[in-house]
């Protein structure tokens, strides 16, 4: 299935400035149950947006209406902990194509780029100024341009490049997903496993 | 320059390296469950493919599955659907399922290596972050996303950059009443939970060598909340032993061809790697945490840190992490309230776990303010248990054996600890709702919850070993 394309976004940003938010926040365990990928995105820090009694947090960033856009700004070490994939579902579900942050664990930034969401990773100052930037905008919009491999704070004009490796970029830019190139390559894969040390004992 | 284990394996097992971008490696054993696979079938049925080689995917449901009366169809409704969903998948594609009540069934981490499936030289996935566990056999094995499930059972090939990788040594000898658990418990806290993001481990030193296989298992299992893309440890002795005659072993002469070649396996003295760390056994105490991730670990003797030992960037988490844990910066842990105590889930749900607990329990009452759910890793762990009488000295001790699965790990089935309560678990995860929502989970060594279960409150195992 190919992901949407990716190119330039501009947009505003909820800001979510804590550290090490993990996938059991992102999607808590209960709502795995699915077995298809719709929905999540209704779900999305389910805990920290509504009361038990299904009624929203009016202190969680995302029941703020003065904060909106499709780009979401998190703390340091962003995604840790399970892999779940649903975690990435509900962040796309929810409207992001985008989540920037100093730092992310690394199964969450793999499932993020096969469903066309964008981790871009900045330095801890440049995050610390964006956050301080959208805190006192919220108005504020920042820029990701994957060709160029920046991300500005438009307000400023600051910038940084962030790193994506050219096969994901490509990906990215073009909407193709893994499974295509794999099943490209049948022809290695079988030769591997004829070559392979291991098949004599497995 | 020599090569670490870790690029031998990953060498070993390279079909295509793509232009500056990740390598397409092989995967020999794919291990699946229901939760996150039905959405890879459901990418293959609509791209119209085959599960390439249906021989190397095992699949046993256990995140939803109930630990009470699993003879009877499960209550819950979508829980029922998800794991009948794995059944028709598994028969749909021709891959080999333990389903719910056959003697095979249990967490997939502990499935894998008790029936032999789990070898070293292996690279091993599963849609499950704590596939590291496997990395205790010597194998390059982590968790995938549900897209690289379906890259997987189609190619059996997924793409993956190649990580860094580090070294852990611990030499010496643990102190009486110190387990693996508190080894890498010790670890996350020095290390925090980002401490090897982008990279993998290999554990070495004697205080690592000389820990049985199960032990390994525990360790390398929580090598993932580091961060790391996985952990492992070179195969010995210890690993061969622990494989040879299990059912999915190689056998006669494919064993000795094995036996061969898994003794290759072994970082050259010249290697080099990225990062190396160094501990020493005899520093480490039973370890529990009082915060919500597990990096926020402490020695069972020692207090909460106060706000100025956290460094300023990690302040909010520090205190939000408090509030929900409903502790005070400085406050002692040791004496602290216990509602649950849960020992369990692909972390500690092995044998030596339950006769760890049993040895320790007994002659002990259970204490009457306390929940104690003994949840075993697999049927064959339950199995070994009554045949070793263990399940005995647990009911007059006045605790009951439940049934296998994940249960109050991750509360995807009726095991929920309730908003408010205290939990002293044997498992790997200490967020936020993780064991239900609103509940609050100290992770600690099986010992350590074996002193929580008999006194009711936060306890030194040590107090107890003579
Ligand atoms: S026991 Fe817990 S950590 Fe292990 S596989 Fe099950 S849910 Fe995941």
């Amino acid at each position: 299935m190919s992901n949407q394309k990716f190119n330039i976004l501009t947009s505003t940003c909820v800001p979510l400035p804590i550290e090490n938010v993990d996938t059991d926040q992102i999607i808590p365990a209960r709502f795995l149950k699915a077995t298809d990928k719709n929905g999540f995105g209704d779900n999305l820090f389910r805990d920290w947006r509504f009361n038990k009694d299904n009624t929203p947090k009016a202190d969680f960033i995302l029941n703020n209406p003065t904060f909106g856009g499709e780009i979401l700004v998190g703390g340091k070490n962003f995604g840790s902990g399970s892999s779940r994939e649903h975690a990435a579902w509900a962040i796309a579900g929810y409207g992001f194509r985008v989540v920037i942050s100093s730092f992310f664990a690394d199964i969450f930034k793999g499932n993020a780029l096969n469903n066309g969401v964008l981790p871009v990773v900045v330095s801890e100052g440049f995050l610390a100024r964006l956050f301080a930037a959208i805190e006192a905008n919220p108005k504020s919009t920042v820029t990701v341009n994957l060709e160029a491999q920046s991300v500005t704070l438009d307000s400023t004009g600051e910038s940084e490049s962030f790193e994506i490796n050219a096969y994901k970029k490509n990906c990215m830019l073009n909407g193709y997903d893994d499974i295509d190139y794999l099943l490209s390559n049948m022809a290695k894969i079988v030769e591997f496993e004829t070559t392979d040390v291991r098949s004599t004992f497995a | 320059m020599g090569k670490t284990l870790f690029d031998k394996i990953w060498d070993a097992h390279v079909v295509a390296q793509v232009n500056d971008g990740p390598t397409q490696l092989y995967i020999d054993r794919h291990f699946c469950h229901e939760v996150t696979s039905p959405q890879a079938f459901n990418g293959l049925r609509e791209r119209g493919l085959k599960v390439l080689r249906p021989d190397k995917t095992t699949a046993t449901p256990d995140h939803n599955v109930p630990t009470w009366d699993q003879d009877k169809p499960i209550q819950d409704a979508i829980s029922r659907h998800q794991v009948q969903t794995l059944t028709k998948n598994c028969e749909e594609f021709g891959i080999t399922l333990y389903g719910l009540g056959h003697e095979k069934n249990g967490i997939v981490h502990v499935v894998g290596p008790e029936n032999g499936l789990t070898q070293p030289g292996m690279t091993i996935v599963c849609g499950d972050s704590h596939t590291s566990t496997h990395g205790a056999f010597g194998s390059i094995a982590f968790g995938i996303g549900t897209s690289e499930v379906e890259m997987v059972l189609a190619s059996q090939c997924i793409l993956q950059p190649r990580p860094k990788t580090m070294l852990i040594t611990i030499d010496g000898t643990l102190s009486k009443g110190v387990s693996s658990k508190d080894i890498i418990l010790y670890i996350i806290s020095k290390l925090t939970t980002g401490g090897g993001t982008g990279y993998f481990v290999e554990f070495a030193g004697s205080a690592i060598t000389s820990l049985s296989m199960e032990a390994r298992m525990s360790l390398c299992n929580m090598s993932i909340e580091m961060g790391a893309r996985g952990g492992f440890i070179a195969p010995d002795q210890t690993t061969f032993d622990y494989i040879n005659g299990r059912e999915f072993a190689p056998k006669g002469e494919a064993w000795d061809k094995a036996l061969a070649y898994w003794k290759t396996l072994k970082t050259d003295a010249d290697a080099q790697f990225d990062k190396t760390y160094t501990f020493d056994a005899a520093d480490i105490e039973p370890m529990i945490t009082y915060g919500t991730n597990p990096g926020m670990g402490v020695g069972i003797t020692g207090s909460i840190p106060t706000l100025n030992e956290i460094d300023e960037a990690g302040k909010i988490s520090y205190i939000k992490s408090l509030e929900y844990m409903g502790y005070n910066p400085g406050e002692k842990m040791i004496g602290k309230p216990v509602d649950y105590v849960f020992v369990g889930s692909c972390t500690n749900g092995r044998i030596e776990d339950f006769r760890a607990f049993a040895d320790f329990v007994k002659g002990k009452k259970k204490a009457d303010n306390v929940v104690v759910w003994l949840v075993p890793g697999s049927r064959l762990v339950e199995k070994q248990i009554k045949a070793e009488g263990i399940d005995k000295v647990l009911e007059s001790a006045g605790f009951v054996l439940r049934q296998p699965g994940c249960s109050a790990c991750l509360a995807m089935n009726d095991d929920k600890v309730p908003a408010g309560k205290y939990s002293v678990s044997t498992s790997n995860r200490n967020f936020e709702g993780r064991q239900g929502p609103g509940s609050r989970t100290l992770l600690a060594s099986v010992l350590t919850a074996a002193a929580a279960a008999v006194t009711g409150v936060v306890t030194d195992p040590r107090e107890f070993l003579s």
